[in-house]
């Protein structure tokens, strides 16, 4: 972008339709409606559809999966940060307990993915809402350092323990019945998942949950507990991080120790960065964008965390809005130079 | 006596680690979470200035001290000062500039093959029944040489004096005539060179790997925590505290649990004293 110039500046103007949607006249027209619906609707029907699109190509549905789980994480790691305003390096944590957890039921109580998936959800939001748990009281900065420590231990003492198979990880884990269900199961969560927060967090627990991230002390002073709101918000996030973890686990059919390497912790957060911290939807175009780009990286190895975070580097300095603000700015509004 | 030997190598270890990292957060409240990369950075720097390019050992390592110290202003000039105040960006953009340099070694130079840096004096000396090479005591001595330095520069030195009014009140220090950004490179480049010295003396003792880099973080932030960030006192009495732990669970525990140490140290810090051992009421309102 050029220098604006000085005696002149950007002025930014609502487009009509815009303001026309904004009322009762959303549905007065058809290309109103068509205004509104359009990129929803592209959104939407575009992920339903992927996995049929890419019937040729088996090996870019794989890949699919993997942005979804992905997504999941990248959306459980921007609720957090930009809801409830505790901002976690470590969502290979939650990746790690849920795959575990579903792999040991998996292959412990014989039970079926589609069981082990949602219980492990559950289960595994619950372990690490507990883990977590002495570190709420923590604001921001802190808590970052503390949820960063998690997944790196927990690897560790995995391995120094040697309990849940040690370093070989829990092998013979049952996959999806198809790669159908896999995908379908994936896709409709990272929906529910987007549609579900979106309208929480304008809810009267959202409201809350803002006002716990930007000023906490006037929350403690209207008798409501902080804590607990926190605790809240961190099951629902490492819910998303477990289902994703889960799902990953009966995918690569093993939970190992790789599933709390950095991968898990860098890619959402570099995804919520470039998409657009706080839309939610943003973090899911930014793994749209970012996993494939990391599969064409794979013969490069670690290579592509450092890619990653250079990215990720670039666009908090440089485009620190994301690609959903700017494309919503756009959508939404007309620029034109004024005199000053 | 072994236990009170090592415990005190490991704790003036830990202190070494920690302290370029509570320097930089007590300056300029910036949570460097490159740290640990550019402790590997100079070890690795290091050793390419010492057997790539043929540099003599004490020549390379201030070479490689000076290069990191010019890193880590850069990464301020140019990367931080730009996103300073935001709390969610300055840990991101730093964790991830870490993470570039540590991957990126990982990649271009650390795979695989063990790369070591020699000791500074060969071999070992009995001390009170208990053998201990050179090098390790060579660590205690700079360890403890380095905290009487620092305390002189910041208690006695105009530079040192102006850091330190920074990390008690930022406004009021500009309102004296002190440059904040300048006085945040400086702190930026100190905290590296730090690291840098502190991967010098300890690389020895072991061989040049990515995993020591995440290591140092986490013991240095561990360090802060349980003593307080950005309290130089609580850093050290915390650096001997998880020393000492950490020595007492190797040797009745066993070595399996000594990773444990510092996720408990935090674990009971924060719930008894949220605000760290010589945490202050300030900083107890900050954090907690």
């Amino acid at each position: 972008m050029s220098e604006p110039a000085k005696d002149r500046r950007k002025e930014r103007l609502d487009r009509g339709i815009k303001v026309r949607t904004d009322g009762i006249y959303a549905i007065s027209h058809w290309t109103e409606i068509a205004y509104l619906l359009t990129p929803r609707l592209l959104f939407i029907v575009g992920l339903l559809l992927a996995p049929v699109i890419l019937i040729p190509f088996p090996y870019w549905q794989r890949v699919l999966s993997i942005v979804c789980i992905f997504a999941l994480l990248a959306i459980s790691f921007d609720f957090l940060a930009n809801y409830v305003g505790l901002v976690s390096l470590g969502g290979a944590l939650y990746m790690g307990v849920g795959g575990y957890s579903a792999a040991l039921l998996n292959s412990h109580f014989g039970l079926p993915p589609l069981v082990t998936v949602p219980v492990s959800t559950v289960l595994g939001g619950a372990i690490c809402t507990v883990l977590l748990l002495p570190c709420l009281p923590l604001r921001g900065v802190y808590f970052a350092i503390v949820s960063l420590m998690f997944p790196l231990l927990a690897g560790r003492i995995i391995e120094a323990l040697d309990v849940f198979g040690g370093t070989d990880g829990i092998m013979g884990v049952d996959g999806f019945s198809s790669g159908w269900v896999e995908q379908y199961v994936l896709i409709c969560s990272v929906l529910a998942a987007v549609f579900i927060l979106r309208r929480m967090v304008s809810e009267d627990v959202g409201l809350v949950f803002t006002g716990v991230k930007d000023n906490d002390q006037a929350v403690k002073a209207s008798g409501i507990n902080i804590t607990t709101y926190k605790a809240f918000g961190v099951f629902i996030s490492s819910m998303l991080g477990c289902l994703g973890g889960a799902c990953l686990a009966h995918i690569y059919m093993w939970a190992g120790i790789s599933q709390f390497a950095l991968d898990f912790s860098i890619i959402p957060i570099a995804a919520t960065v470039v998409g657009g911290g706080g839309t939610l939807i943003g973090s899911v175009i930014g793994c749209i964008i970012l996993v494939p780009i990391s599969e064409f990286l794979r013969d490069f190895g670690t290579l592509r965390i450092a890619v990653y975070a250079i990215i990720l580097t670039a666009f908090i300095v440089f485009k620190s809005e994301g690609i959903m603000m700017y494309g919503t700015r756009k959508y939404e509004q007309f620029e034109r130079w004024v005199r000053i | 006596m072994e236990i009170i030997i090592y415990g005190i190598i490991n704790s003036v270890t830990l202190a070494l680690m920690a302290l370029g990292f509570t320097l930089v957060y007590g300056v300029s409240r910036l949570p460097n979470f490159a740290h640990g990369a550019l402790y590997v950075l100079t070890g690795y720097v290091a050793w390419m200035l010492m057997y790539r390019v043929g540099l003599y050992y004490p020549i390379a390592m201030v070479l490689s001290l000076i290069i990191t110290g010019l890193v880590g202003a850069a990464m301020y000039q140019f990367v931080l000062v730009r996103i300073r105040g935001m709390a969610i960006s300055e840990i991101i953009a730093s964790y991830a500039i870490g993470l570039a340099i540590l991957e990126g070694l990982r990649w271009g130079g650390l795979k695989g093959g063990t790369i070591t840096l020699p000791p500074f004096v060969d071999g070992s000396i009995e001390l009170i029944g208990v053998s201990v090479d050179y090098q390790r005591l060579i660590v205690v001595l700079i360890g403890v040489l380095l905290v009487g330095l620092l305390w002189l520069f910041v208690n006695r030195t105009k530079l040192g004096l102006a850091l330190k009014g920074m990390a008690q009140d930022e406004r009021a220090a500009m309102t004296l005539g002190i440059d904040s950004d300048y006085m945040a490179v400086v702190a930026m480049a100190l905290g590296s060179v730090l690291a840098g010295i502190a991967a010098l003396v300890l690389f020895p003792l072991g061989s040049i790997v990515v995993e020591s880099g995440y290591n140092v973080l986490i013991m240095a932030v561990a360090v802060c925590i349980v003593g307080g960030l950005g309290s130089w006192n609580g850093a050290i009495l915390a650096a001997f505290i998880i020393g000492f732990a950490q020595i007492l669970t190797q040797v009745y525990l066993g070595a399996h649990y000594q990773v444990v140490v510092a996720l408990v140290a935090i674990i009971v810090t924060l719930i008894s004293r949220p605000s760290g051992l010589f945490g202050r009421q300030k900083e107890l309102e900050e954090r907690v």
